[in-house]
């Protein structure tokens, strides 16, 4: 490509996104920093903001760190569930000839594109008649169960570019169908599972919905509902505080992205090189 | 070891694919599989593999009946057409797969892989992944794989068809001497009628999911069973003229040839000319046309001749000759080595 048309697809580019940059700009200006009241210049540096790592910021809320490991716990649990019936299911999906398949592949596709929110009610009935409302393990089961479509179709792609003759050498050599699964297959698809994996636990860190409707009290508080508690309760919203927490809140979510981006293109490019 | 097809049915879903097909292999013979695409060459193959479930007929290893054995349990080595190497794991870890499911020990396997390593003369590339490995060493890793089992049946399915012409070659015979050397029985799925003939013991050319014709590619050359088999072996092709035959051959247009010994037929037939037994060279009854296409090869140059009645037909001839394109000539039909099919397309 010529380098002047590099530079106005640059440009362009960068006016688009500077909205989001400013305002990530100013979350993080804003967190470590006091503005002039009514401006935006910062006045002043400083941590009280970020208070809330080391006191508890009013005696009714549990603390920082419980709520982190909730959500981490949260978004880990939901990725791994999502990754170990994705990589069987899609297996079965892709390989395996069974009466069902093509009413469970148009149900996958269907539950893909489905409006999952349209089914909260429901939900919140099922999980109370199981015991499970108000609690991690209900909305971890619940998330788990409304990704596992998207993590099934994903993984049923790698699997389907898997050449057919690497199974049946696998056979001939004289493995049993679940050791070739184990040893020959599963280690083609590695790049779409680190991608979903990755991906999954990152759906999980930024639900909001879930938690908040299906578990709404102090013990499984996730960090996206302790941000809506800090934000609603108050009379006098302390918005440096607010920033703060989203800035504590974002950061393993832009790590992971600097870490692993190139594994999460795997799941958009769709192929097993990598 | 012995291999005994016998009525032999695959379908796939509706449609029956293979239907009552019988093949039998001698041990240590290697016999090919030689059709066009979509014949069932490779269901075929694959049965035998197990691979395919068998929907009818029966499957023997020499005296053992093996109809309901799982691929696993049978002693055949494959090779697949794009080889099917376990992208993730070296080389030796490749070949010594099938030894490591049979839970060798590691210095067992080490010896084993390393053997058959030389075997196919990859001993310094055990270190390197699939990808690192040019078409034919790719080819030499598969054959390996196929082979330490120390299996009774090596399958072959297109071995040779991702290969480059030269390549091809070398392959070629290093398979054939694989074969001899481990003297195993092999069969090979091919749709080169060369790759067919140049390595196989016996042919068995299949059409539409039935065996044409199986024998030794010389007696499938020389005397083709049908007029299908004819038209498929040969290079270039044979030519084909429909003729009347009533005490001799009338061709149309005025030619007619003598009826070749020993054929008493009459009413149409179809008779089939090898370039190689057609020309100013030959020895036998002449037939009259006009020179319609020169193709110069080297050596020899091919001719076309269109016959009075439009028919054609191919000549090889020598180089160093003077015939020129629409010259008129009147050149002779080796009758001894010429091919006479019915209606139906069967040898008469
Ligand atoms: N799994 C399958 N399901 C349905 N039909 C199949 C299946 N496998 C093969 N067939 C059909 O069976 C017929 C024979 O296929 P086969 O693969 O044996 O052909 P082939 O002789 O090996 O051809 P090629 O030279 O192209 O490999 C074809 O018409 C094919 O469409
Ligand atoms: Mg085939």
């Amino acid at each position: 490509m010529n380098t002047k048309g590099n530079w106005i697809l640059i440009l362009a580019l960068s006016l688009i996104s500077a909205p989001l940059v400013i305002m990530y700009g100013f979350q993080l200006i804003d967190s470590i920093s006091r503005p002039a009241p009514g401006g935006i210049i910062p006045q002043e540096w400083e941590l009280t903001n970020w208070r809330f790592l080391w006191t508890s910021i009013d005696s009714a809320r549990p603390s920082i760190w419980r709520v982190t490991f909730n959500t981490f716990v949260f978004a880990s649990s939901t990725a791994l569930l999502v990754c170990a019936f994705s990589i069987t299911a899609a297996y079965a999906l892709s390989r395996l000839n069974f009466s069902a398949r093509r009413f469970f592949l148009a149900g996958l596709i269907m539950l893909h594109a489905f409006p999952t929110i349209t089914l909260i009610i429901a939900i919140f009935i099922v999980l109370q008649f199981l015991g499970l409302y108000d609690s991690l393990m209900g909305v971890i089961l619940v998330k788990a169960a409304l990704e596992l479509p998207f993590g099934i179709w994903i993984m049923k792609g790698f699997y389907d570019s898997v050449p057919w003759e690497i199974e049946m050498a696998g056979v001939q050599d004289g493995a049993s169908r679940f050791r070739v699964w184990r040893e020959l297959i599963l280690p083609q698809v590695k790049p779409g599972l680190s991608a979903l994996l990755i991906f999954s636990f990152l759906a999980g860190w930024s639900e909001f919905i879930l938690p908040l409707v299906l578990a709404p009290g102090a013990d499984a508080q996730v960090l996206a509902t302790y941000m809506n508690a800090v934000i609603a309760d108050d009379t006098r919203p302390d918005y440096g505080l607010f920033k703060a927490i989203g800035m504590f809140y974002a950061l393993p979510v832009i790590a992971v992205y600097l870490l692993f981006q190139k594994r999460l293109m795997n799941i958009y490019g769709g192929g097993t090189k990598g | 070891m012995r291999i005994e097809l016998q009525n032999f049915t695959k379908r796939f879903g509706d449609t029956t694919v293979i239907e009552d097909m019988s093949l039998s292999v001698a041990s240590g013979e290697m016999v090919a599989l030689l059709g066009p695409s979509g014949c069932g060459k490779s269901t075929t193959l694959f049965a035998i593999s197990g691979i395919h479930r068998i929907d009818g007929g029966t499957l023997h290893f020499g005296d053992r009946d093996v109809t309901a054995l799982p691929p696993q349990d049978r002693p055949v080595g494959v090779v697949f057409q794009n080889y099917a190497l376990y992208p993730h794991m070296s080389v030796a870890e490749n070949i010594g797969f099938p030894l490591k499911v049979q839970k060798l020990s590691s210095s067992e396997i080490k010896r084993r892989v390393s053997e058959m390593a030389d075997l196919v003369q990859i001993g310094n590339l055990l270190s390197r992944k699939p990808q690192q490995l040019s078409g034919g060493q790719q080819q030499r890793v598969a054959l390996a794989r196929a082979l330490v089992r120390k299996p009774d049946v090596l399958l072959l399915d297109e071995p040779l068809a991702n290969l480059d012409a030269k390549l091809r070659l070398e392959m070629r015979s290093e398979i054939r001497r694989l074969q001899r050397e481990t003297g195993i029985t092999a069969i090979l799925v091919t749709h080169d009628q060369i790759e067919a003939m140049s390595m196989c013991d016996r042919i068995a050319l299949m059409k539409d999911g039935n065996i044409e014709q199986i024998s030794t590619p010389s007696e499938m050359y020389e005397r083709p069973a049908s007029r299908y088999v004819a038209g498929f072996l040969g290079n270039p092709p044979i030519s084909f003229l429909q003729a009347e035959a009533n005490g001799q051959l009338a061709l149309g247009g005025g030619n007619a040839l003598a009826l070749p010994n020993g054929i008493t037929a009459t009413g149409p037939v179809t008779l089939g000319v090898r370039p190689e037994h057609f020309g100013p060279q030959h020895r036998g009854s002449s037939v009259a046309g006009r020179v319609s296409f020169i193709e110069p090869q080297g050596r020899e140059d091919l001719i076309d001749v269109i016959l009075p009645d439009d028919q054609r037909l191919r000549a090889i001839v020598p180089a160093g000759h003077d015939i020129t394109l629409g010259q008129e000539i009147s050149w002779q039909v080796d009758l001894d080595r010429v091919h006479l099919f019915d209606a139906e397309g069967a040898r008469l």
